[in-house]
């Protein structure tokens, strides 16, 4: 965990409302793919965590949908201002289970995480097809991101505006070895039953100090208790216990 | 800089300074040791610890609010045995002083298993006997609503205990101060207070409580003026030595509190938004205490009548 003052180079919507932010660090940053940062905002008491998208030595890209206060007022925040924030926050994506074959499953804004690991699957050489659901086609973002990283990009729409009609779990045929996976509630469930192999599951939760001191974000899982903020967001699908 | 002392004796054993992260908030100490040396913290009160584990309540269980949160944890905690076994050893590495173990219970029978259990670290300075938390059904608060109660839990205590005992207080009550003087008839070392207040968010897309055990305990800066009235209302009738909290998150807080009637002060919700706040503060106390002609912070417990 890092913190420190970040600047915002730039703060951009996608569509109507989800925005990509960049924001800079005089240090090198530690992060990786599927940690988060936690963000100071003004007039709020809590931080808002938000999941990284993707990095690079001094800097860190967040998409974020406006879903509330925190994140509309995250959604105000000009360039060049200075943001308080908690990065290398939890415990992200593990790709050294994946021996070729990836599948990578993201359902709205729970698909930022998976750019990264998707760059870093890609690095390693390994094969990767990535689906990206949303409801329709005017909430589609980060369609090409992902295309010009060299993997196979897939999208589906609920209503079937655009690319395969239905969700995630419908453009599944692929022969991977391994899976990861991000987005809501109801996808997680259904990407638990679906998938044939292990793989691993992003979870959201809210948060008090995201760094593992107030077990605010604890969840039941197969082997004991574990924070979302701590030893999560990141669970291995053996672990899950679903409660909700 | 001049010479300022910020030494305070808390039930014999003195303390650098009087700053105590609160319970709860900091964990077993070691996720903040990975960001500063946390010796420099005058002591700290570990994580409430029952008897028995307990997962606490089902998430979520934090909501914002104006200034403050709310939280609905209720005492997850991995039982004594384990803090003993597990947390301890890990605690040691990072911590030399001596930490306050902060308990909770669901009977008079829990409280008095648990506390002999901790009474025989040598580690722990101070036991911290925790009658408020708001957020467990059939226990917790509900020793810290009645002087009665109040009383007998302290008592027993008491009875199986050679560290000093000081009694966490509910500000969720009419009288603060009969429960104070009810713990003080019980033997109880010291007072601390106050508990978070009980509270409720509700969202209005889904016009449900924000928190899914619909209640919880309000803490933050919010609740501030709330503590500084208990503290001095509580100081000024027991004669045993108070620890005050509630929404402190500054070397000026502290001072506030100290005049008001605390000897030493714990910094509880601060920590979850900035996790180098206590550092912060002990490093600003110098000059604050300068700034109001203050040398030695001793001087100024109960300096307010």
């Amino acid at each position: 965990m890092q913190k420190g003052l970040y600047k915002v180079l730039s703060n951009i919507p996608l569509t109507s409302n989800v925005f990509k932010m960049v924001i800079e660090s005089e240090e090198p940053v530690n992060v990786s793919c599927g940690q988060f940062i936690n963000i100071k905002l003004e007039g709020l008491y809590l931080r808002r965590p938000i999941s990284i998208c993707d990095f690079s030595s001094n800097t860190i890209t967040i998409i974020y949908k406006v879903v509330g206060t925190g994140t509309e007022a995250l959604s105000k925040v000009k360039e060049g201002e200075d943001l308080d924030c908690l990065i290398g926050l939890g415990t992200g994506y593990v790709t050294t289970y994946t021996e070729n074959n990836a599948l990578v499953l993201g359902g709205g804004v729970g698909i930022p995480p998976l750019y990264g690991l998707c760059k870093k699957l890609v690095e390693e050489g390994k094969k990767v097809r990535v689906v990206l659901g949303f409801n329709t086609k005017e909430e589609i973002f980060f369609e090409e991101e992902f295309k010009k990283l060299g993997v196979e990009t897939v999208v589906t729409t609920v209503d079937g505006s655009y690319g395969v009609k239905g969700f995630v779990t419908d453009a599944m045929e692929f022969d991977y070895d391994y899976f990861y996976t991000c987005g809501p509630l109801p996808m997680l469930k259904s990407v638990y039953n679906k998938t044939t192999t292990s793989g691993q599951f992003s979870f959201e939760e809210r948060m008090g100090c995201g760094f593992g001191a107030c077990m605010g974000c604890s969840q039941k899982t197969t082997t004991g208790y574990k924070r979302v903020c701590k030893e999560g967001p990141v669970f291995y699908k053996e672990e899950i216990v679903w409660e909700k | 800089m001049g010479k300022v002392d910020t030494k305070v004796t808390l039930c014999g054993i003195e303390l650098d300074n009087p700053v105590i992260p609160a319970s709860g908030t900091f964990g077993f100490g070691y996720e903040f040791a990975e960001l500063y040396d946390i010796n420099i913290l005058g002591t700290f009160s570990w994580k409430g610890t029952t008897l028995n584990p307990r997962f606490g309540n089902p998430t979520p269980r934090i909501a914002e609010c104006k200034n403050g949160m709310i939280n609905a944890v209720g005492l997850q905690n991995p039982g004594v045995d384990k803090v003993i076994s597990v947390e301890l050893p890990k605690l040691k590495k990072v911590f030399n002083k001596k930490v306050m173990a902060n308990v909770s219970g669901f009977s008079i029978e829990e409280y008095v298993e648990t506390c002999k259990k901790v009474d025989k670290l040598d580690e722990v300075g101070w036991i911290e006997v925790n009658i408020s938390c708001p957020n467990v059904h059939g226990g917790g608060m509900a020793f810290g609503t009645s002087p009665e109660m109040a009383k007998a839990v302290t008592k027993a205590v008491k009875e199986v205990t050679t560290k000093p005992v000081f009694v966490k207080l509910s500000p969720n009550v009419t009288d603060i101060v009969a429960i104070a003087k009810a713990c003080e008839e019980g033997g109880a070392d010291g007072i601390s207070l106050i508990n978070t207040l009980l509270g409720m968010r509700i969202d209005l897309k889904t016009r449900r409580p924000v928190i899914a055990n619909k209640m919880g305990g309000f803490s933050g800066s919010a609740i501030f003026p709330v503590a500084v009235r208990m503290v001095y209302q509580v100081a000024h009738a027991v004669n045993i030595p108070v620890i005050g909290m509630g929404g402190v998150d500054s070397a000026e807080d502290v001072i506030e509190m100290m005049l008001a009637g605390a000897t030493a002060v714990q910094v509880g919700a601060a920590n979850l938004i900035n996790p180098f706040a206590c550092k912060e503060i002990i490093e600003d106390l110098p000059r604050v205490m300068e700034k109001y002609n203050i040398t030695s912070l001793k001087d100024i417990i109960k300096g307010v009548n």
